[in-house]
């Protein structure tokens, strides 16, 4: 099948991730729309990596998967200390920088 | 009027720029060290610096007598812009020397004149302190008209122009806080400035069709060029000159820019001799003579100024026999004279002109200067007065300047009875005295020239001769109408030496033109074109015995019956009745201008301040300043701490490129 | 481009949007991180169908297998299941949904216009994306990324335990009275 259907249904996850991400007020949840959002430009990584017969694509999509798993450690380190001190994890009672 | 740049110059003509630095000098000294030098030394620099200017001026007639072709001296460059070469170059010619001595000489003598006033004046006013700020103005006022008569371009005449209006407006609102209501003196000097500005104007409009007509703004390159741009444009040249006339009449006071004159004598008296008698106004005179070559191609305008002068003379006359305040009787008969002055070059007889210029300061100087004397002896009276009555002396506010105020002043300061009788038969025209030879040559050339005028200008001689009649029967003749008078006393020599000096200059100036052999016609020929002046008998003896007559009716008037209370009614106010108290309103032109002119124009003036400025411009400024209050107020809003909408404003910047390169080609 | 192999591709793609949109739109957070987990082996699959069987298994095993085992221990330890429904940003809802359809659409469109030849997918070797072939790709070609992401995720652990750890008060604290 044409690799344009990969590509679709990539974009449909992406903008479900940031539909995820705008819309959820759980710092969590919020994280895992990103990680939906990784997902999709992984997809596409592998995809043309077919298409093209480069190796690269998915070299990418490995480094992608580190990157996104360090990030996903930080993030959730970061969101423990916030509840820590603010008591929930409602991302809009961080509000803090509001001017 | 060819000057001579090829035959060596005389060194001496190169002392020409001391006239002008002389007086700076003066005024750096007095301003740096006048504090400490006291009133003394203050007065003592001042009157060197004019005398200085005296003996440069000497020195320069020494000089012209073996080249009296003249000569320029550059000093600097000032601008080069265009076409347009500006530099302040000195003119050393006749003309121009006449005036540097009657200026200095006068000047020097109402300087030494004015220790002694100014030193009564500053106590009697209340501020010893001003003595020497005084005597900066005065020489900052003969450093102007230095510039102004020995400019050789226009340019540099218009700076002295400009320089003696400032220093008149400084000096007339000299005691700035005190005149009715703490404001008079500020306002006349106002007055005085807003008024000279009209005519500046026109001055100045004259100079732009000058430069536009001619290229250049240097004499040496107009004056022998009017005949061929006369031929080329003719109503151009009656547009300068017409243009020049009203700066003239500004400045030298003529119809209908005369009004600033007399309320110019809330001044020091020093400062109305020096400035409006001597000097000053005769500035307007000395353009017009200067400008002879301007004002020969355009003879429409010369028949204007004729006019002009001689209305002036029969007007201003009129007012001043129904005033009562001593100064302003001197004002209107300043304005008079330069009546008679102006309508001489009218006529083409600017030897005339220059000749009563010259014998006008003199004679009016000393009596400006005696008038002064006479207000020191009764303001003395006043103090005086009030130190033996002590509380009742203040109750009556007694006005020194008031004639009514005044009489039998005769026995009680008899030098300055003797000058001022001098001055006043002068003024009248009585032979021999210098008055009568160069009025006499104004009468001649007007019978020569127009019936009319000269009818206008011996009437307004007799009426001058009726009013300085008057004048001496009351302030000096009958009783004294006032505590004041009776306690005056002679002023001290500094006051009576110089309005002696001033007395002999009256007496044998007429020698400076003297029919026959009219020294000062050939000593003009080199600069000026000269209509040669006969001595008319018929005339000369005609007005004297006008005068005679003049004088003789006032003494019958005031002479005989003086007047016996302050209070007394003027007798040709009892006659004359509507007359006289319309005379006396100085024929209502004041209040006329400040209805036609100067309340509409306050009106504008207070509509643009108002609704214009503080509504509209300040609005607009105020409104900028809202907008971005409100601008920023609702940028605000952007940064409301949620990271959700945060994130919301990038995911419309994504949109926004994402259609940006969708759309791209 | 066989029936069968449209078949299969729609229903797996019908099963990883249904599933992202369950986790979108459910309540509670662990549901969602369970969801997700679906999502991710959905997407393993698609990638076998893809021809990239290394990563198949990688995206199980770190993503689905770590990564949301980590989520949900973090889910565990706050208590963060169930939140309020109601949204105190006026509009955003609104705003988001459109912008994520027009976001959608212009990518769609980008597809469909903008295309430069897409063809079918190949058939490709079995050891076009082998491990061996990954190896040596990353370890000649990547090296210096593969390096600088070992560093990342050093720092990244180390990042983790200095976030989470609770400060004990020093002696000079304690001096100055401070809690």
């Amino acid at each position: 099948m044409p690799t344009s259907y990969f590509l679709a249904l990539s974009a449909i996850m992406f903008t479900l991730g940031i539909l995820g991400v705008l819309l959820r007020r759980n710092a969590l949840v919020i994280f895992m729309s990103l990680e939906l959002m990784f997902n999709a430009a992984n997809l596409a990584f592998v995809t043309f990596a077919n298409q093209y017969q480069l190796l690269t694509g998915q070299i990418f999509v490995f480094f992608i998967m580190a990157v996104a798993a360090a990030e996903v450690a930080v993030g959730l380190a970061l969101m423990v200390a916030i509840f820590r001190n603010k008591g929930s994890v409602d991302i809009d009672q961080m509000n803090s920088l509001k001017g | 009027m060819f000057l001579s740049e090829t035959t060596s110059m005389d060194p001496q003509f190169l002392l020409v720029p001391l006239v002008v630095f002389l007086p700076l000098l003066g005024i750096l000294v007095n301003w740096l060290f006048g504090k400490r030098l006291g009133e003394k030394a203050i007065g003592a620099i001042a009157s060197l610096a004019a005398g200085g200017t005296f003996v440069v001026s000497l020195l320069l007639l020494l000089a012209l007598r073996m080249q009296p072709e003249g000569f320029r001296v550059p000093l600097l460059q000032w601008f080069s812009v265009g076409g347009l070469d500006v530099s302040w170059s000195f003119r050393v010619d006749t003309l121009s020397v006449v005036m540097m001595l009657v200026v200095s000489l006068v000047g020097t003598l109402i300087h030494i004149y004015a220790i002694g006033y100014m030193h009564e004046d500053v106590r009697h006013q209340g501020d010893p302190a001003r003595f020497r700020r005084f005597f900066i103005f005065l020489n900052l006022f003969i450093a102007a008209m230095m510039i102004l008569v020995s400019a050789d371009n226009f340019l540099m005449l218009f700076v002295g122009w400009e320089g003696v209006g400032l220093c008149s407006y400084l000096l007339i609102g000299f005691w700035f806080e005190k005149g009715e209501g703490g404001i008079a003196n500020a306002k006349a000097g106002k007055k005085a400035f807003i008024v000279n500005r009209i005519g500046d104007f026109g001055l100045l409009i004259a100079i732009f069709l000058i430069f536009w007509a001619f290229g250049s703004l240097n004499f040496g390159d107009i004056f022998p060029n009017v005949g061929q741009v006369a031929a080329s444009q003719p109503g151009l040249m009656v547009a300068i000159t017409l243009f020049m006339l009203l700066g003239v009449s500004g400045k030298s006071a003529q119809i209908p820019l005369y009004v600033w004159l007399p309320d110019a004598m809330a001044g020091p008296t020093p400062v109305s001799a020096l400035i409006h008698a001597a000097t000053m106004v005769t500035a307007g005179v000395y353009l017009m003579t200067r400008s002879q070559a301007l004002y020969l191609a355009a003879p429409a305008a010369q028949n204007v100024v004729m006019w002009l002068g001689a209305v002036t003379a029969i007007f201003a006359a009129l007012i001043a026999v129904a005033q009562f305040d001593i100064k302003k009787v001197l004002a209107y008969s300043t304005i008079s004279q330069l009546g008679f002055m102006v309508a001489a070059v009218g006529m083409g007889a600017e030897v005339a002109a220059m000749f009563h210029l010259v014998t006008h300061a003199f004679f009016k100087a000393l009596l400006f200067l005696s008038s002064g004397s006479v207000i020191l002896g009764l303001e003395h009276g006043i103090t005086a007065g009030a130190q033996s009555e002590g509380m009742h002396g203040h109750a009556a506010h007694v006005d020194p300047q008031d004639m009514r105020n005044m009489g039998g002043l005769r026995k009680k300061m008899p030098t300055t009875f003797w000058v001022y009788v001098i001055g006043a038969l002068t003024l009248a025209g009585i032979a021999p005295l210098a008055g009568f030879f160069s009025k006499d040559e104004i009468l001649a050339a007007a019978n020569e020239k127009n019936i009319y005028v000269f009818v206008l200008l011996v009437s307004a001689a007799f009426l001058t001769a009726f009013y300085m009649g008057r004048q001496i029967w009351m302030v000096f003749f009958g009783k004294a109408r006032s505590e004041a008078a009776n306690l005056a006393r002679e002023s001290a020599p500094l006051v009576t030496v110089p309005l002696i000096i001033l007395a002999i200059l009256s007496v044998i100036g007429g020698g400076l033109n003297f029919p026959g052999v009219m020294s000062l016609e050939h000593w003009l020929g080199p600069s000026i074109q000269v209509h040669e002046a006969t001595f008319a008998l018929p005339v000369a003896i005609g007005s004297l015995l006008v005068a005679l007559t003049a004088i003789v009716l006032s003494w019958l008037i005031y002479g005989r019956k003086p007047l016996a209370e302050s209070t007394t009614q003027d007798p040709l106010a009892r006659s004359l009745g509507g007359v006289f108290s319309l005379l006396n309103q100085k024929f209502k032109v004041d209040e006329m201008y400040q209805a036609v002119i100067i309340r509409p124009f306050e009106k504008l003036s207070d509509f643009f301040a108002h609704p214009v400025d503080q509504g509209f411009i300040d609005g607009i400024a105020n409104g900028l300043g809202s907008l971005v209050v409100a601008l920023a107020q609702s940028l605000r809003k952007l940064q409301n701490g949620y990271v959700r909408s945060y994130a919301l404003s990038i995911v419309a910047g994504i949109v926004i490129i994402l259609i940006y390169l969708l759309v791209r080609v | 481009m066989t029936f069968i192999g449209i078949l299969f591709y729609a229903f797996l793609a019908i099963i990883a949007i249904a599933s992202a949109v369950a986790m979108l739109l459910n309540r509670s957070a662990i549901y969602s991180a369970l969801f997700l987990v679906l999502n991710f082996a959905t997407i393993a699959v698609l990638y076998l169908a893809l021809g990239a069987p290394f990563i198949a298994f990688t995206q199980v095993t770190v993503y689905a297998g770590a990564i949301m085992i980590l989520f949900l221990f973090v889910i565990a330890l706050l208590g963060a299941e169930k939140l309020p429904g109601y949204e105190p940003l006026k509009g955003h809802r609104t705003t988001a949904i459109v912008l994520a359809l027009i976001f959608v659409v212009e990518v769609i469109l980008f597809l469909v216009f903008r295309n430069q030849g897409i063809q079918p997918i190949l058939a490709l070797t079995q050891d076009f994306a082998s491990p061996q072939q990954i190896g040596i790709t990353m370890f000649t070609q990547y090296l210096l990324p593969f390096e600088v992401v070992a560093f990342i995720l050093l720092s990244a652990t180390i990042g983790a335990i200095v976030l989470t750890r609770v400060e004990k008060p020093t002696n000079l604290d304690v001096a100055r009275g401070k809690k």
